[in-house]
């Protein structure tokens, strides 16, 4: 994980945003639409690989935070009587904060695979509290929640749900994502940051250095679970309603997939991962009712063809002339 | 008064008595070495002194206080610091990096979450004078994990050096290494504790370099400090030669 220059990463990041934002006005709503869950999805992943590449914890629990998040939205609906999106996002990343404050507590006194089970079991008591408590939680059949407005309600929804998710909320979400992948960058490159990645290449030698692991490993523990408590809080409008699904393991499953697909050992690769899982999911699903076995067999080719995911492998590509030289 | 005192220090494990009812101090400025053969406590010795593991009985004071039970990160801001025998190295992060966390450890920064490490360029300076001292500015872009032996054993000694310890204890910083990189080695360390006022004990197996660079010479065996002298003294020292040249660890 070498340190990437501020301009060298400007450089290309710009023309992608520049892209992201015309998008709604190229391709059609539904792809927009599409894109979004995505984007949310690779906050989620964002957050997850802190632990994973910065500070070499796998956590097997994430679909915890990702469902606290989502469940607190729906709380602030059905309790608060709120639509605020603003106040959506706040609770959402309180809630997955307040959540991974304790569990944070409980597991990063463990690594390896002592520290995986920790997390998966306590995201599935969170998993059936939500299953069981059906009178507060709606059971099996989820919350309902409403289109949300926006900027302390200043944009609101109008008639079509479908435009107002493919544009007006497009753009609330790219913005918060950029605004998310902006801070998470600037905390793998502070000191801090360097604090994490010393515990995960040498834990012994970064306590001999001062830094105190257990501390350092709970924040990161804390933030990962904020981000991706956010991408939760962000989600539920998109997909209207918020089940127990998403607190269950095979969440948790998934954004290890997209952070490994994407490269945990890079900055991007989460992201990219989570974009593409999410296309290659969606037409999986929507071509053939065997898609599990279709995105299995994906992860299996590309675990043995593309170890380092693809940001990590077309990084290598790039490097490979230069080394040459 | 003495910079480190330990008292009746004992570990055992099992029925191996490692560290047995030690009493060793150490000036403040000195460099000593800290001899004898495989399993004579060494480093088990340096191990209960910095934090890595803890004493069954006895006492460590530094500069007069009582410090046996506290905890690394606190041995570490009173000015303890080690490398290790085995590299214990962030190879994953370049050879820069791995000296600037220590810097920016030392200065209580590493809580800063929100501003980037490679724009303070104080501690980059820094970072920059420790490399420069220990031979390795060519290298600070290079991964730690892609140096060689002898430039790992530099660079662990660096990190530890950046902490600016009082006392820095140094487990066979020459150990693993060609022994023709060993003179070079022991140079620039020996150079950098002195010129940085820093009192260093030195764990070290070859001889030659023991006599060589270190003006008092603690020699352990079986857990118990068997002599205590100048170089001189422990050359003619009849129970050192024999056991440091028999075949008994």
């Amino acid at each position: 994980m070498t340190t990437t220059a501020p301009r060298r990463t400007l450089a290309w990041a710009a023309p992608v945003l520049a892209a992201l934002i015309a998008l709604p006005f190229v391709v059609p709503p539904y792809q927009t639409v599409l894109l979004t869950y995505g984007l949310v999805f690779a906050i989620a992943a964002l957050g997850f690989n802190l632990l994973l590449g910065y500070t070499g914890l796998l956590s097997f629990g994430h679909s915890a935070y990702f469902g606290m998040g989502a469940y607190a939205v729906a709380f602030i609906v059905k309790y608060a009587k709120l639509e605020s999106m603003e106040a959506f996002l706040l609770g959402g990343v309180l809630a997955s904060g307040a959540v991974a404050a304790v569990f944070g507590v409980l597991c990063v006194r463990y690594t390896k695979i002592f520290f995986g089970i920790l997390t998966l079991a306590l995201s599935q008591v969170l998993w059936s509290l939500a299953f069981k408590f059906f009178w507060v939680t709606g059971g099996s059949d989820g919350l309902r929640v409403p289109t949300p407005t926006l900027l302390g309600g200043a944009v609101r929804a109008g008639s079509d749900k479908f435009e107002f998710l493919s544009h007006r909320y497009y753009f609330y979400v790219l913005a918060v994502f950029v605004v998310a992948v902006a801070l998470m960058w600037v905390i793998v490159h502070s000191p801090f940051g360097k604090a994490l990645q010393a515990i995960r290449d040498n834990e012994t030698r970064a306590e001999f250095v001062g830094v105190q692991v257990w501390h350092y490993r709970w924040v990161a523990f804390l933030i990962s679970g904020m981000f991706t408590g956010l991408a939760g809080a962000l989600w539920v409008p998109l997909n209207g309603l918020t089940t127990p699904d998403i607190l269950h393991w095979t969440f948790s499953g998934k954004i290890v997939f997209f952070t490994v697909l994407g490269g945990f050992q890079t900055f991007f690769g989460p992201i990219v991962g989570a974009v593409i899982f999410n296309y290659l999911e969606t037409y999986a699903v929507g071509h053939t009712v065997y898609w599990q076995m279709v995105l299995g067999i994906v992860l299996v080719a590309l675990v043995l063809v593309l170890p380092a995911g693809i940001v990590g492998t077309v990084r290598r590509l790039l490097a490979r002339p230069v080394r040459a030289v | 008064m003495d910079l480190l005192r330990t008292s009746q220090l004992c570990k055992s494990f099992g029925d191996t008595h490692a560290v047995d009812h030690v009493d060793f101090a150490v000036a403040a400025g000195e460099v000593l070495a800290l001899i004898g053969s495989n399993g004579a406590g060494k480093t088990t010795l340096i191990n209960v002194i910095s934090g890595l593991i803890r004493p069954d009985s006895g006492r460590v004071d530094f500069q007069g206080t009582d410090i046996t039970g506290a905890s690394v990160h606190h041995k570490i801001a009173l000015g303890i610091a080690r490398s290790f025998q085995l590299v214990n190295l962030f190879d994953q992060l370049s050879v820069r990096d791995n000296v600037t966390l220590a810097i920016f450890s030392r200065e209580g920064r590493t809580r800063r979450l929100f501003s980037l490490a490679d724009a303070d360029s104080a501690v980059r300076d820094e970072g920059a004078v420790v490399l420069k001292e220990f031979g390795l500015e060519a290298r600070g872009s290079a991964l730690a994990g892609g140096l060689s032996q002898g430039e790992r054993k530099l660079l662990d000694v660096a990190v530890a050096y950046a902490l600016r310890p009082r006392l820095l204890f140094l487990d066979e910083p020459t150990s693993g290494v060609s022994t023709r990189e060993k003179a070079p080695i022991m140079d620039i360390i020996t150079q950098v504790v002195r010129s940085g006022g820093i009192t260093a004990v030195i764990v070290e197996h070859d001889m030659d370099v023991v006599f060589t660079y270190c003006p008092r010479i603690v020699a352990m065996h079986q857990g118990a400090i068997l002599a205590d002298g100048t170089p001189e003294q422990i050359r003619n020292n009849a129970q050192v030669t024999a056991n440091m040249l028999g075949t008994t660890g």
